[in-house]
């Protein structure tokens, strides 16, 4: 354990150092503030802007967008997931795709979708879904597959029915691959949100920023990139908190 | 048997995805959706043009040079970060994290830096590629058994024999897999890089075709990168499994 | 050693039951293969039997037939009088081979599962889970995940989660079978205080031929696959037995009487075939 904690300070101290000497570069000119401006200035442009809430509407947009994908990914995928292991020779045939999916540019498709549906919400989640649906999908392929065979001979001793057996036995012990699998949901939709936001969108936080990219308003800018930053630290935080939760459950350790 | 009837199947899903595509045309119309056939004359057609050409040869350039940085400081960090046990302690949640970030957020500051050239779109694609080949490598390294090196010193090998001939093979298959998840990430980076304030580049020509409301083209564009994409992939798994037999 | 004149009512009956696994067609395709049978059997209530046989011999196969996890190929199982095929009959109990505790549940709440979706009331659930985990030694560890247990304690877990629904026939397959040999004698007087205060038929299956002429009424010894009964052994133990009786007489000579019976089988089952006939002469 003072081994943990003497490597997390080393981190923190190595991090920030590393804030530090950036802070400093800016500071002394070293480095031009039209390309990087001071840490505590992108900070404090951020606090601005958000107490003036002229950010709110955006946010609440971006964070909805990307919550609605995730959730509809993870619903949609678990279901395909559960339906795709029932079929074995669809699945068999499937797996070449998935296979691969990953491997091809999927986010490519985004201007089609905007030529198909206009530069509206619908092609930001299409995208947002294509982009996360499938690692759902496939986690809970692996966890339907690692579940003990016993369980289904457990679930007949006490009775169960389908749907009993699914929602009681199959699903908590699928959960640390379904976990897995939201996890890579929710990373894949908010990239993918963003990234559609960036490059082409009617509004939002990736909007935002490449706006003020092209306004040379840096402050603006890195106050922008801050802050996405920072929700995602936090909602992998949190995704990790949890995740150490289940395992420190799962695999012993405390009493 | 098993296998050709697997392959049918894949085959008909295959199938299956342009009879889809060709109902999306049919409901959203030519502009929006041009039809399978269509498309693949428009591609037949257009592939051999000079502006194709160029614009394939910018992407394949960039991307080139976006792995060779990728390449070069991923197996370099994650060399270190394997070896040395404080700075991989220290270091590889540093990278875990940065993994996990919407890069896309970095692209202005990328631009800012390196300027809207190929350059910059050289290194958003290496900013990607970057991490997974310096993770995989240290984890890579870290799990050779240190049996492994025990054995290495009954024998009396010399330290850059050990390398050689013991940890080099020991590790090469999941750095490799780092190389190819390496590739992947690097080709999106630079292929994002393209779609963004970009004149050059596949990715670039998508958003044009966009503008001019150019749906084959879009959809030439599309195929030749997943066909691409998926080629690479399926060549540097093979690559992988035969590493992985020794 | 005849034993005492109570009422032999039939809790169970097996009528020439096989089961025969169908061939699988496709990838690497395997031939039927014929588990077990023909058997024909019948449980005595309240009665302890034991099944002993070589490994692979059909023993788990006869066990999740007799629960009706498995429909017999041929012949008829009877539990109570009424036909058991395709599904499991209230009243019956199984312990499996493989450790069946839920890694996401408390002890507690492992031993509660049955009984909580059956709608029985809350504070009756509470005594009866109470009262299941005092009795299989769990009492300290009603809060802790499986995971945090040693695989004895896990089976223990699955024997009381099985226990609190009462049931009239309890099946255990080879419950201890990844088990130390001194601990599994231990278990082995926890089953025998389990099958005398439930007052419950209990089948159990195992390897060890120590174990089962220390438990049983009657053992039944099954020949290599398919499993048939080739003998069974009734012990005459009296029913206050505890492991102890590993140091009596009789029980060398019913461990003795078993590996004569069962040294062939298992060669057999080794591949030996040509052995088998050698040993016989
Ligand atoms: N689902 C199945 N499909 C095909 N064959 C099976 C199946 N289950 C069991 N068998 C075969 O039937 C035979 C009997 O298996 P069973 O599990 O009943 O043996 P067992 O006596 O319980 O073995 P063990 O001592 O290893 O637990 C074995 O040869 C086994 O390979
Ligand atoms: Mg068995």
């Amino acid at each position: 354990m003072a081994i943990m904690t003497r490597i997390g300070l080393i981190r923190l101290v190595v991090i920030a150092a590393l804030i530090g000497a950036l802070e400093l570069a800016c500071r002394t000119g070293l480095i031009d503030h039209r390309i990087i401006i001071a840490p505590s200035e992108m900070a404090s442009a951020l606090w601005t802007l958000l107490a003036s809430g002229s950010l709110d509407a955006d946010i609440a947009r971006t964070l909805g967008l990307i919550g609605l994908v995730t959730a509809l990914s993870i619903v949609l995928g678990f279901a395909a997931g559960i339906a795709i292991h029932a079929l074995p020779r669809l699945r068999e045939a499937l797996d070449p795709f998935f296979a691969t999916y990953y491997a091809v540019p999927v986010f490519i498709f985004y201007p089609v979708l905007i030529a198909i549906f206009g530069l509206s919400l619908m092609p930001i989640v299409l995208i947002g879904v294509a982009t996360a649906i499938v690692a759902m999908i496939i986690a809970t392929l692996n966890g339907l597959d690692r579940v003990p065979r016993v369980l289904d001979k457990v679930a007949r001793v006490h009775r169960l029915g389908r749907i009993a057996t699914a929602l009681q036995l199959q699903l908590p012990a699928a959960a640390p691959y379904l976990f897995t699998g939201i996890k890579l949901a929710v990373s894949y939709g908010f990239i993918a949100v963003i990234a559609a936001e960036f490059i082409l969108s009617p509004a939002g936080l990736g909007r935002d920023i490449a706006d003020a990219y092209a306004d040379f308003n840096n402050r603006r800018m890195y106050a922008l990139i801050l802050f996405l930053l920072i929700v995602a630290t936090l909602i992998n935080a949190v995704l990790h908190g949890l995740d150490m939760r289940f395992a420190a459950r799962r695999s012993g350790g405390r009493a | 048997m098993t296998a050709t009837r697997r392959a049918a199947d894949t085959l008909i899903l295959l199938v299956g995805l342009v009879v889809l595509w060709e109902i999306l045309h049919r409901i959203a119309g030519e502009t929006a959706m041009p039809a399978p056939l269509s498309t693949f004359a428009y591609l037949v057609h257009n592939l051999a043009t000079p502006r194709f050409i160029a614009n394939l040869t910018t992407t394949g350039l960039e991307l080139g040079y976006a792995l060779l940085l990728a390449y070069g400081i991923g197996l370099a960090v994650g060399v270190w970060l394997g070896a040395h046990r404080l700075s991989g302690a220290v270091g590889e949640p540093i990278l875990v994290s940065l993994y996990s970030l919407p890069k896309i957020t970095l692209y202005p500051v990328v631009l800012l830096i390196f300027g809207l050239g190929i350059s910059g779109k050289v290194a958003f694609g290496a900013l990607h590629g970057v991490l997974p080949v310096a993770l995989l490598t240290t984890g890579a390294i870290r799990a050779i058994p240190p049996v492994y090196l025990r054995a290495a010193r009954t024998l009396q090998l010399s330290p850059w024999q050990t390398i050689t001939t013991v940890l080099l093979p020991a590790a090469l298959p999941e750095v490799f897999t780092g190389l190819r998840i390496g590739f992947t990430v690097t080709l999106l980076g630079v292929l994002l890089g393209e779609m963004f304030a970009s004149k050059e580049g596949l990715g670039a020509m998508i958003i044009n075709a966009l503008q001019l409301a150019q749906g084959e083209e879009m959809m030439t564009v599309a195929i030749v990168l997943f066909a691409f994409a998926a080629l690479a992939n399926g060549l540097l798994l093979f690559v992988e499994h035969r590493l992985r037999r020794i | 050693m005849n034993a005492a004149p109570v009422p032999r009512e039939v809790h169970a009956e097996l009528k020439g039951v096989t089961r025969i696994y169908p061939a699988v067609p496709g990838a690497g395709a395997k031939l039927p293969v014929h588990a077990l049978g023909p058997i024909d059997l019948d449980l005595v209530r309240g009665e302890f039997f034991a099944v002993v046989g070589p490994s692979g011999c059909g023993k788990s196969t006869f066990l999740e037939v007799l629960a009706g996890l498995q429909k017999p190929t041929a012949g008829s199982v009877s539990f109570e009088g009424k036909p058991v095929g395709g599904h499991v009959p209230e009243g019956i109990g199984v312990v499996f081979q493989e450790d069946a505790s839920f890694p996401w549940l408390t002890v507690w709440h492992n031993v509660a599962f049955g009984l909580r979706r059956n709608g029985v009331a809350a504070a009756e659930v509470r005594r009866r889970v109470e009262d299941a985990i005092a009795f299989m030694g769990l009492k300290d560890f009603a809060g802790a995940y499986p995971s945090q247990l040693s695989g004895g304690m896990r089976q223990r877990v699955c024997i009381a989660r099985t226990l609190v629904l009462q049931p009239r026939l309890i099946l255990l397959d080879e419950p201890f079978g990844a088990l130390d040999a001194q601990t599994r004698l231990l278990m082995g007087d926890e089953v025998l205080r389990l099958w005398r205060r439930t007052g419950a038929t209990v089948l159990l299956i195992t390897h060890a031929l120590d174990e089962a002429a220390m438990l049983a009424d009657r053992i039944g010894a099954m020949s290599a696959r398919p499993g048939r009964f080739i003998e069974i052994i009734a012990t005459g133990w009296p029913r206050d037995r505890d492991s102890t009786i590993v140091g009596e007489a009789a029980f060398g000579e019913i461990t003795g009487r078993l590996w004569e019976r069962l040294r062939s089988e298992s060669l057999k089952a080794l591949g030996h075939s040509g052995v088998s006939a050698m040993a016989a002469e």
